[in-house]
């Protein structure tokens, strides 16, 4: 019951201080985009063009969704603590595994939301300039089951970030850093490792694990089924897709609760 | 039945030690004051027995349950000093949550509301509350589900004269409705006939804790009692009783309690040399100085 309620003011917060408008506005207006003008270089090649969309969202997303996840969570428990919200909630009966999980049921609605208005215009524009018939959709619900799992990931890290701080102004610092760290930083040095090597035994047995252990590169292989548009967008690709589906699968799963474990145990020593 | 038990509880952070071998009992329907100077120790002792912080030694038992436990937490109703809610809420909705958290029924939230008076503000944000209105919404959950104990720190502190008034009321009848009170403060003239202990504390120790009669006795400080003559007549009034002129026509005289009743007889015989009396027993202002200035200035 005390999850639900702290999920419920979450929410109501949530609303008031416009996190769910900007982020509705930041995925809605993306994807429209994407969806609109993605098709442009294809022309009508007679490739799914709900596939050409899905494939420019994910490249976005991938540096959105986790950008949101981090907003949205590091100010939730330091930012309480500097207010003194957090050693008034801790006096009520309720642990602080229900705080926490009530704020993370809250704050993954908000990413859903947004993920889902921004998918459901994309599938909206393309039935309406293609026609409905021949659209797979599987994509679509692919795109979005992942994207809340990345999203969960990274609202993990963002809460671990939130406990282990103490202070709002040091969380929103760390959080720039780790995003740039995981959806650049990170890629750009496995290429240079990758260049570096020069097809050797790092690119054939190493490379791929290592890719696969970013959620948001395993976001992102799991979402550019073939090859050549993998290579693409991101030119890791190729090398990438070693790895299989399980492992990314299995990457996009365990990082949640990777995360959320983390935040419990940092949550945990925080003395309000 | 003692509802809060304190066994000599420490708490030291490194060097600090903020709270050193207090113990202190807290039975039903008791009103206690806790006094001391700012960093006496306290918030510190208050959060020991909300679990918030833990204990370097001693015991502390919530009936009789460990501090911070499901239970002991939902038989405590806490205000903390200069209460903060999240901003972008109502003072309404902020109530309701706290009742939710509580297993609260809603409406009695909404009477809480109407009972610290801030029914007319309830819908709008916190954030537009004066310091006073924030308070009472602090105060509105502390007493969410009618605590056994109530941990209230410096709860006045922001109100206004009326508020003070009407808030210690609100004191009275929880604690006649058996609720233990534990309440810090500065303010200590309005705490004189509202509470029925005062525990003093100084540097994280306990220096005193009885009832403020027995804390007068045990002081022994004097009665002042001022003789109001006329500008001609006051040498003579204070040769007689053997007091010191001020102010041009008064006599200002000490006397221990046990002197107080021939000394007024005293004065009574004076006849019309004498336009009025006031007599002034030790305030608790007086109280408080005596049992924790020698602390401090002994260190």
């Amino acid at each position: 019951m005390s999850t639900i309620a702290i999920a419920r003011i979450e929410l109501l917060i949530a609303r008031r201080n416009m996190w769910v408008f900007t982020s509705l506005i930041l995925m809605g207006l993306f994807s429209s985009v994407l969806t609109l003008a993605g098709g442009a270089p294809t022309g009508t090649l007679g490739i799914d063009p709900l596939l050409i969309a899905t494939t420019s969202i994910t490249t976005l997303s991938v540096y959105l969704i986790p950008l949101i996840g981090l907003l949205l969570s590091f100010d939730a428990i330091a930012g309480e603590s500097e207010r003194g919200t957090l050693a008034l909630s801790l006096t009520y009966p309720l642990s602080r595994g229900e705080i926490l999980l009530g704020k993370f049921i809250a704050h993954l609605m908000v990413l859903g939301f947004a993920v889902a208005v921004g998918l459901a215009l994309t599938a909206g524009l393309t039935i309406w300039k293609y026609g409905s018939a021949d659209l797979n959709y599987l994509p679509l619900l692919k795109l979005f089951v992942t994207s809340l799992a990345l999203g969960a990931a990274f609202l993990g890290i963002g809460y671990t970030i939130s406990a282990l701080a103490k202070q709002t102004g040091v969380a929103s610092g760390i959080v720039i850093i780790v995003w740039l760290i995981c959806v650049v930083l990170y890629d750009l040095g496995l290429l240079g490792a990758l260049v570096a090597d020069g097809g050797g035994t790092f690119t054939k047995s190493i490379f791929p694990w290592l890719l696969v252990a970013n959620p948001a590169d395993a976001f992102r292989l799991i979402n550019m089924p073939t090859e050549t548009v993998s290579t693409l967008a991101t030119g890791l690709g190729a090398a990438g897709q070693a790895s299989g589906f399980a492992p990314q699968l299995a990457s996009l799963l365990l990082w949640p609760v990777l995360a959320l474990s983390m935040a419990w145990a940092a949550f945990r020593r925080v003395e309000p | 039945m003692t509802l809060l038990g304190i066994e000599n509880v420490s708490k030291s952070y490194g060097d600090v030690h903020s709270v050193q071998g207090v113990s202190l009992n807290l039975n039903e329907g008791e009103r206690v004051a806790l006094l001391g100077h700012n960093g006496a120790g306290k918030t510190t002792l208050m959060r020991m027995v909300l679990g918030l912080t833990p204990l370097t030694s001693g015991r502390i038992s919530v009936l009789g349950q460990p501090p911070g436990t499901r239970k002991a937490r939902t038989a405590i109703g806490f205000l903390p000093e200069s209460v903060a809610f999240h901003g972008a809420l109502t003072g309404r909705e902020q109530l309701h949550h706290f009742a939710r958290l509580k297993g609260v029924k809603r409406a009695v939230a909404d009477d809480l509301l109407e009972r610290v008076g801030l029914t007319h503000a309830m819908n709008r944000k916190i954030r537009t509350y004066s310091k006073g209105m924030r308070q009472r919404i602090g105060l509105a959950q502390a007493l969410l589900g009618k605590p056994r104990l109530a941990l209230l720190d410096e709860p006045t502190s922001g109100l206004d004269p009326i508020s003070r008034h009407e808030f210690y009321d609100i004191v009275d009848d929880l604690a006649k409705g058996g609720t233990a009170v534990l309440l810090s403060s500065h303010a200590l003239t309005e705490l004189e006939s509202r509470t029925d202990r005062i525990a003093i504390m100084s540097q994280g120790h306990l220096l005193a804790n009885d009832s403020l009669s027995n804390l007068r006795e045990a002081a022994r400080l004097p009665i002042q009692v001022r003789v109001k003559a006329t500008a001609e007549t006051a040498d003579d009034v204070a040769a007689r009783l053997g007091g010191t002129r001020v102010n041009g026509a008064s006599v200002a005289l000490e006397v221990q309690q046990e002197g107080k009743v021939s000394l007024l007889g005293q004065i009574t015989g004076l006849g019309d040399l004498v336009k009025d009396i006031d007599v002034t027993p030790a305030s608790l202002e007086d109280l408080y100085r005596h049992y924790s200035v020698p602390q401090q200035e002994g260190k």
